[in-house]
């Protein structure tokens, strides 16, 4: 085993799934919500006529840009400081976590207004700052939502998906003071823009991520819809802008590229409302640049992995995936969920999260939509060999695949287990073959049981002719 | 007269000999002639989908031996052909007829449209008919262009049932979505794979489909089990069954 | 700084052989009309589009808009645009930018494909004007629209950029069951006006 895996706190997808099935009409309604998010997909990427060629120019960015990862990063941080910005290096969470709440005592700051980071979400950053004495407001409309419910966010762009505006209505009125039963979508984002703009106006700084960061320019980009994170880099004086160190491009021309290729694939939106370029502190402010490890040049190293490091955190492959549709972004016990997610996490963890690259039925449509080209579900179907390789699938189903291996080998007893399954099966009663040891038959009726394999049928139709 | 191994999937040789005859039926009529190596068994995809590469290395060998020698090899499944063309590689790069043998294997319809390039199945085949697009066939051997992707649309398996008289292909909400087979995925992950193959068949049922086909035995074997468990007024045929019935083939 | 030293160490052993970039010079998309397809792009982001032959044409098509006409707290930087009321350089902070109803800026160019403004903000004396305002007017040349963002990106790379954005529309979110919600914690309404 990796020294790396630990064991403990196992994420079952499959049990989670199952739980998260059960409530069948929720679940048609999560898959649903989500389809329809891929749907506008679809019609977003089918009006770009360049689409294809497109996602071919982004891999071929990402896979150079990490090719000469060091040189872009030296290049960004000359950049960055000479226009004034302070750039930090974390080499893992912890420095990360540290270096933030640096930043932030030194001057004195003790509230703290956040836009979304699934960086700082990896590092879990809130809760150590809390302990420390900040107050940290997530402003995005569902990270407020889901930061309220004292629960993580359950998909990377959309992180309120799994809750009804009912229980939004329910939350809003408990915490902001809404009317009670009121669910409208409009007036519960109104409460909140109320709500949060007062955080703003009293924040100390306003920390973001960075969705690109531009070796050439030494500028960070970030994307955003609804406001929160100009709001939260224009009124307090500092701005922290986090990223890991896979979110750097190599020049200013190639922000074209993925800023027709994001909120396209993320949500089917042309372009998001706010795509905002950061070039160094503005006058009598602060600008902070945290470049985080935490175990990305390690993927770098990988051959197999290293192309999802070229993830831009769109989405797209959630939206796309039926087993996320109908799982749930709870399911798979880690802040990026999902296809990428079941390629990241184990890379993390392999023994945590060893069930996430089985949650899949191989069906490729991740691959054919991620912007970036990743191999999602070859990727996903290595993690699968690397995870036997270790030692780590479970021994009833290594020695499941060790029989049926046997069984295949040998010609003679391959035709015998067939003939068997069809003599025996029809004459067995029903109860002992749909019972509690047939995982097909909880649901599905076995096969009908032919009277001849292929090879007697064959030979029949050979005597024949 | 093109030679053809016939590699029939485990699952039809030992459950579905019928869709392997309809196989067999259709190349013969097609001016092949279809040798049948007595020995195979398994491509070895279900021990690669679990990660056990070491088990599925002499499944790969047994393959090589048994194949390598034909001018064609046609087999009615989109998953067992992308494992030979797609994964094969990784155990057998390299080895004297390795190459030849990827490069000929076929998935049966791609075979009847690419290689025979018939112009069209003569027959009828009055029904409406739900095809559903396996994954590995329009995602790995891209026998379709697919719902994700944007390229000039195609589909070949269409194109072979739309040729037949009286048949309707009716439309589906979710064109390409998976059945949630995946083979072990659908034991290991049982919920999941049931929830999505009962809403492929209420897919089907709405858009009112009476026959569902696809070119993949495992995905509608499936799809059958929920069809029969749940007595739904669906029938499902594997494309070969329904072009050899319309030939009357069968 | 060790951490900085250590990183940028792991990340040269770990590369992979070096790829070179890719040509992006057969990417873009060219509109037979880019000015109709600007409007229908910021149509279809909730944005609305105005043109006027000059400024006092502008003047005139803004007086009707409700959000111009009730607007009591004006910022305006388009020299001979709207009734402005609000000096930003007066303002010791942009906290008392609260409760501004209208900012008129001036935009450097405009994306057709996408309904996108790009406003250099490195000139505003306070930054977050576009962003607190309830209402937003964007007032572009109409010489000034591009085709796509490789054109839009391609301009911007002449001049040199500081702190800069482009505004697509108004704030918005879906965040709540995906129902579009206009009008999230940005600016309620975006008009832009196409001079020219």
């Amino acid at each position: 085993m990796n020294p790396t895996d630990r064991a403990e706190h196992a994420v079952d997808h499959a049990a989670a799934a199952a739980r998260f099935v059960a409530d069948d009409a929720r679940a048609h309604w999560h898959d649903q919500a989500l389809w329809w998010v891929r749907k506008k997909r679809d019609v977003a990427s089918s009006a770009v006529p360049d689409w294809e060629l497109l996602r071919d120019a982004a891999a071929g960015i990402k896979a150079h840009t990490l090719s000469r990862l060091a040189a872009y990063l030296e290049q960004f941080e000359q950049q960055a400081t000479s226009r004034g910005a302070q750039v930090h290096f974390a080499r893992d969470a912890a420095e990360h976590n540290a270096i933030v709440h640096r930043i932030l005592s030194e001057r004195g700051i003790t509230k703290l207004v956040k836009s979304k980071s699934m960086l700082t979400e990896e590092c879990h950053l809130n809760p150590y700052l809390e302990a420390r004495g900040v107050t940290v407001t997530d402003t995005d409309l569902g990270e407020r939502i889901v930061q309220l419910r004292h629960e993580p966010p359950s998909h990377i762009v959309l992180p309120a998906i799994h809750l009804k505006k009912e229980e939004i209505g329910e939350l809003f009125h408990a915490e902001l003071g809404t009317e009670k039963g009121a669910s409208d979508p409009k007036y519960l984002t109104e409460a909140a823009r109320g709500h949060l703009r007062q955080r703003f106006l009293e924040a100390g700084a306003g920390l973001t991520g960075v969705n690109f960061a531009v070796a050439e320019t030494g500028g960070v980009v970030v994307c955003t819809n609804e406001g929160n994170a100009d709001m939260g880099t224009t009124l307090p004086p500092v701005h922290i802008a986090c990223m890991g160190v896979e979110k750097l491009i190599p020049r200013w021309q190639d922000l074209a590229v993925f800023t027709r290729l994001l909120a396209r694939s993320a949500t089917g939106q042309p372009v998001t409302t706010y795509t905002t370029h950061f070039h160094g502190p503005r006058p009598g402010g602060e600008l902070h640049i945290v470049v985080v490890d935490n175990g990305r040049s390690r993927q770098l190293a990988d051959p197999t992995f290293r192309r999802s490091l070229s993830c831009i955190r769109c989405g797209a492959c959630m939206n796309t995936c039926p087993v996320f549709r109908r799982s749930g972004g709870y399911s798979y016990g880690w802040i990026v969920p999902g296809p990428i997610g079941s390629i990241l996490a184990p890379g993390r963890d392999a023994a945590a999260h060893r069930s996430l690259p089985f949650a899949s039925s191989l069906c490729g449509s991740c691959t054919d939509v991620c912007p970036v080209r990743i191999d999602l579900h070859h990727e996903i179907l290595a993690w699968r060999q690397e995870i036997v390789r270790r030692g780590l699938l479970p021994w009833p189903k290594r020695a499941a695949m060790k029989v049926l291996a046997v069984v295949l080998r040998f010609t003679w007893l391959y035709r015998l287990a067939g003939w068997l399954v069809r003599r025996v099966v029809p004459l067995l009663p029903r109860g002992l073959v749909y019972g509690r040891f047939n995982g097909w038959g909880k649901q599905r009726e076995l096969p009908p049981m032919p009277r001849e394999s292929f090879r007697d049928a064959y030979r029949r139709h050979r005597a024949r002719t | 007269m093109p030679t053809v191994g016939l590699f029939i999937p485990c699952y039809v040789e030992q459950l579905y000999p019928q869709v392997g005859l309809a196989t067999l039926r259709l190349l013969e009529r097609h001016g092949c002639r279809v040798e049948y190596p007595e020995q195979q068994t398994c491509c070895g995809q279900p021990m690669t989908n679990s990660g056990c590469n070491d088990e599925a290395k002499p499944l790969a060998d047994k393959f090589l031996r048994l194949f390598a020698g034909y001018e064609y090899v046609v087999a009615p499944s989109g998953s067992c052909v992308s494992q030979v063309r797609n994964h094969y590689q990784q155990f057998l790069d390299g080895r004297p007829g390795f190459e030849h043998l990827r490069r000929s294997t076929y998935e049966l319809c791609e075979f009847l449209v690419d290689v025979l390039k018939l112009p069209r199945i003569e027959g009828s085949f009055p029904r409406k008919v739900g095809l559903h697009q396996s994954c590995h066939a329009l995602r790995e051997l891209r026998l379709g262009s697919g719902s994700e992707r944007k390229v000039a649309p195609f589909n070949k398996v269409q194109l072979l049932l739309s040729e037949l008289q009286g048949i309707q292909l009716v439309e589906l909400a979710r064109q390409d979505e998976c059945c949630g087979f995946g083979g072990t995925f659908a034991v290991n992950e049982e919920a999941v794979s049931c929830m999505m193959g009962k809403d492929r068949i209420a897919d089907h049922e709405r858009a009112g489909a009476e026959v569902v086909t696809g070119v993949d035995m495992s995905c509608l074997m499936h799809l059958d089990g929920l069809i029969r468990r749940e007595r739904r007024p669906l029938r499902v045929m594997h494309v070969a069954e329904v072009l050899a019935e319309a030939e009357g083939l069968s | 700084m060790p951490g900085r030293e250590e990183l940028l160490a792991v990340l040269r052993r770990n590369a992979p052989r070096e790829t070179p970039p890719p040509d992006l010079s057969r990417l873009g998309v060219k509109y037979a009309d880019p000015l109709e397809q600007y409007a229908l792009s910021l149509k279809g982001v909730g944005g609305a589009c105005l043109r006027a032959a000059d400024l006092p044409a502008a003047e005139r098509a803004l007086a009707e808009l409700p959000a111009c006409r009730e607007a009591r707290r004006v910022v305006t930087l388009v020299p001979g645009l709207g009734q402005g009321n609000v000096d930003l350089a007066s303002l010791s902070r942009p906290h008392l930018l609260e409760g501004l109803d209208l900012a008129i800026l001036p935009g450097d160019l405009a994306v057709a494909e996408n309904g996108a403004v790009w406003v250099d903000a490195s000139r505003l004396h306070h930054r977050a004007v576009f962003v607190i305002t309830q209402h937003l007017v964007l007032v572009v040349n109409a010489v000034d629209v591009v085709h796509d963002m490789h054109e839009a990106y391609a301009r911007l790379q002449e001049q040199p950029i500081g702190y800069g954005l482009f505004i697509s529309g108004p704030s918005k979110t879906a965040d709540i069951e995906q129902a579009l919600v206009i009008g999230a914690q940005g600016a309620r309404s975006c008009t832009v006006v196409l001079v020219g």
